[in-house]
């Protein structure tokens, strides 16, 4: 079986957020970057699948160079061999296009990646690739076992969750509790140097979709502790102060 | 290559004295390369996952069988073969990178013991002493972790003066095996060991030799679980041997060698325990500091007050000052391993050679990392206030497993004795030339000082000639009390921690500086202003300690003329320009408050 796993190179979840060049640009000075939370997820449970029961796993990332050591990560916890997509990820159609190319040429079984990339957000990947693919996209996966051709997911939905029974090849966004999460073995991080990591050029594509700003939430203002039996002075400051009532 | 090599070599242990190092020859953290950083990373993550959610847990000592289930864990991630060669399952990774390892699994409490202990004093022996069967039978379990190590050296009577144990060993009369018996104590992974490297003493031998006794060569038996001050939920045992028999072939190295193995286990010890007090530091200074912020008093956060930035600022930097010591050390350890390994040496003995040459900078390290960790710990009970003193909170638990890394692995108190004597004796030997700066510096002290401006450039030109002048008091203070007492100053221990305490600030204030001029050549002044304060600061308190040091020292062997002049001597190479440390502080404080936990 061939999985292809994408991943995502994302600012750790600790990481203070600022925008430079007229709020135009993310700040990424002193900022760490890790792999998408729920990709780590997705990773993880195909390297489930391979040790179960056999299977090449290959990562994607559409990136520029400083993306190496996030996937050479990917590769310490259990990938055989990468893709780097040499491309700024601008947004979820470009980026998409570029893995749906890559998984033609590649041919893969199984298409996993995280429900969405903890830096834009936009969870809208997955459902793309499967569709430039024309191939099942499912979202969001918390469960997923292979029998033969066909999968076995569990799918969470509003107010509960769904069983589904889906044929190969198809494409899943995943997320905890898919797999345990994976700490890299010291062989592993020694090898993944040593895997192929190959840079391609993107394709071009005109999504038509251009970014004009970013804008940060408005600060925390202060907060008043009121005594719990002072409801006089609470009702005071909220019709006074807040003016709210 | 070969070239790079010679030079670096060139470099000894104890050199640091009468030798400028340049900051190009030092080695720094920032320096670590990816495959070092994603190490790092997974310690990181082994702890976040496995040690942290189950502190108390393991300290409970509730299930003995948490432990070793944890060692071996760490052993299916690769954690206990680090330092173990390829070809005896390991990962053979230079020592830079095991102390990388060590830093980080610093932060894992009783873990961090007890992985240590295996891994270390555990494993080393028999990777460095045993002969090939013995390395072949045992190291790819222990580097597995499918068998647990522990060292018995240590016995009632015999602590600091480890050669003095009574454990026998005798041939049995078919001279097959050594009968062992005695008693050893404070056993570290005692009651969970499968091998035990034992220390004992073949008939009336004058030193120890060492054996490999597996546990069940049976005559072993264990008084229960010790109850400690802190790192509670490390197994530590007494252990009685009552006609142990061990196979000949199971002695370590040769007869009579014990002690030696002893003590040159103990140099890797020390640096780690050092560098693990680093990584203890770090997280301590971490959680305080977010307590900090969110602790509200008078209206407002008690990070915002100038005490507490004090504190965080003074943890800190002396962590950043202590790394900077230890990483310089290990890399010098590893130029020097490859360097008697390019020279044909066999590996093991290469490492146990280049440990050897540092083996001053090592009890060095060993003292300042954990007196770094001692300082962080108590400001970090304080800075939590009431909630610091309540064994509910994390503070409790950082304070006392902070406290035993003053006494094991030799006493802070032997590691300064050791620390002078070592130099000392090296400078008798002539492997190290004190003799002629320290007649330089007395020839300097009868001269009119040099009042005069530097018109060097560069970076801390002022301070390094600050730190120069460190050293020539040390120098001065150890060349009159040596004239003074001749053989007889080993008994003069109080004056022995003085000097060893001059020695200690100037190497590791030398580490501080020589880091932070490197990294001013690798990101621009701009970028390293915090690092650049956090040397000043650590420079002040450098000379300012050794000042003390040296006027105690004086004071108490020399008197009249000689005590005047000495005095005047050590005001004069104990003289800074007065620096802003106030402000210095709260630069570094504000910068660890905003991001929240220890940043460099």
């Amino acid at each position: 079986m061939k999985i292809l796993v994408c991943i995502s190179h994302v600012p750790d979840t600790t990481s203070k957020i600022n925008f430079i060049d007229n709020n135009t640009k993310f700040d990424t000075n002193g900022v760490q970057f890790i792999i998408g939370p729920y990709d780590d997820y997705a990773l993880a449970r195909a390297v489930e699948l391979k040790e179960n029961s056999g299977a090449t796993i290959t990562v994607i990332n559409v990136g520029l160079v400083d993306t190496e050591p996030t996937i050479r990560k990917a590769l310490a916890i259990g990938a055989d061999d990468a893709i780097r997509v040499n491309a700024e990820p601008t947004d979820s159609f470009f980026v998409a296009t570029q893995i749906a190319e890559q998984a033609k040429a590649g041919g893969y079984d199984l298409i996993l990646m995280g429900r969405e990339s903890i830096d834009y957000n936009s969870g809208a990947v997955h459902g793309i690739v499967g569709e430039l693919l024309g191939i099942p996209s499912i979202s969001p996966v918390m469960k997923l076992d292979i029998e033969g051709s066909t999968a076995k997911l569990a799918r969470e939905i509003e107010g509960g969750k769904e069983y589904l029974e889906v044929n190969l090849p198809f494409v899943a966004g995943c997320q905890e509790p898919i797999a345990e999460w994976k700490i890299p073995n010291m062989r592993g991080i020694m090898s993944a140097r040593t895997k192929p990591l190959k840079v391609v050029e993107p394709s071009t594509v005109d999504s038509g979709v251009k970014l004009q700003k970013f804008e940060l939430p408005p600060a925390k203002g202060s907060v008043k502790m009121i005594a719990a039996d002072n409801v006089q002075e609470l009702v005071n400051l909220l019709k006074n102060e807040a003016k709210v009532l | 290559m070969e070239a790079a090599v010679k030079t670096k070599n060139a470099i000894k242990g104890g050199e640091f004295l009468i030798r400028e190092t340049q900051a190009s020859e030092i080695f720094i953290p920032e320096e670590f390369n990816e495959e070092q950083l994603m190490i790092k990373q997974q310690c990181e993550d082994f702890l976040k996952k496995e040690i942290h959610p189950r502190l108390d847990e393991i300290d409970s000592m509730k299930h003995p069988e948490l432990m070793p289930s944890l060692l071996d864990k760490a052993g299916e991630l690769g954690l206990l073969g680090t330092s173990v060669p390829q070809e005896y399952g390991g990962f053979g990774m230079d020592f830079n990178t095991a102390m990388l390892v060590a830093e980080v699994l610093g932060a894992g409490h009783s873990f961090a013991v007890g992985i240590s202990a295996h891994t270390g004093i555990g494993t080393l022996p028999i990777l460095y002493y045993g002969n090939e069967e013995q390395k072949k039978k045992y190291i790819p379990k222990l580097a597995t972790g499918e068998w647990k190590a522990a060292y018995c050296l240590t016995e009632p009577d015999s602590g600091s003066d480890a050669n003095s144990g009574k454990t026998k060993a005798v041939l049995s009369a078919d001279g097959k095996h050594y009968v062992i018996n005695g008693q050893k104590m404070w056993i570290t992974n005692g009651g969970f060991a499968d091998v035990f490297v034992v220390f004992a003493k073949i008939d009336n031998d004058k030193n120890l030799s060492a054996f490999i006794v597996e546990k069940t060569f049976g005559g072993i038996t264990m008084n229960e679980e010790e109850k400690k001050m802190g790192i509670k939920g490390s197994s530590t045992r007494q252990i009685f041997f009552n006609d142990c028999k061990v196979p000949v072939e199971n002695l370590l190295s040769e007869r009579e060698n014990g002690f030696k193995i002893a003590v040159n286990i103990l140099n890797i010890g020390r640096i780690k325990l050092g560098v693990a007090a680093v990584g203890g530091s770090k997280m301590c200074v971490s959680t305080a500091v977010n307590y900090a912020k969110e602790r509200k008093q008078f209206g407002t956060s008690i990070a915002n007050f100038g005490a507490i930035k004090y504190k965080i600022a003074e943890a800190c930097t002396r962590i950043f000052a202590s790394e900077s010591a230890h990483y310089r050390a290990s890399q010098n350890i590893d130029d020097a391993y490859n360097a008697f390994v390019a020279g044909g040496m066999d590996a093991g003995k290469a490492r146990l050679k280049a440990l050897e040459e540092f083996a001053i900078e090592c009890a060095i390290l060993k003292v300042h990392g954990s007196e770094v960790l001692d300082y962080t710990v108590d400001e970090g009970v304080q800075i939590y206030g009431g909630m610091g003193f309540s064994a509910e909170g994390p503070m409790d638990r950082a304070y006392r497993d902070a406290r035993i890394n003053r006494i094991f692995e030799g006493t802070n108190e032997i590691n300064r004795l050791l620390t002078v004597d070592m130099i000392l004796k090296r400078a008798m030997k002539g492997t190290l030339d004190l003799m002629n700066p320290a007649m330089a510096v007395q020839k300097e002290l009868m001269s009119i000082p040099d009042f005069g401006a530097s018109d060097e450039e560069g970076v801390f030109v002022k301070e390094k000639k600050a730190l120069a002048n460190l050293k020539k008091a040390g120098l001065m203070v150890a060349g009159a009390a040596v004239q003074k007492f001749m053989m007889k100053l080993s008994d003069e221990q109080e004056i022995l921690m003085n000097l060893a305490d001059m020695m200690i600030e100037g190497y590791v204030a030398e580490s501080t500086l020589l880091r932070v001029e490197k990294l001013i050549g690798i990101r621009g002044e701009k970028a390293c202003e915090l690092q650049k304060e956090m040397a000043m600061i650590y420079l002040h308190h450098a000379v300012n300690k050794a000042a003390a040091a040296g006027r105690e020292a004086i004071t108490s062997f020399a008197d009249g003329d000689e005590q005047r002049l000495m005095l005047m001597g050590l005001k004069r190479f104990t003289k800074i320009d007065p620096y802003n440390l106030k402000e210095a502080r709260r630069k570094v404080a504000n910068y660890v408050i905003e991001k929240g936990a220890y940043p460099f």
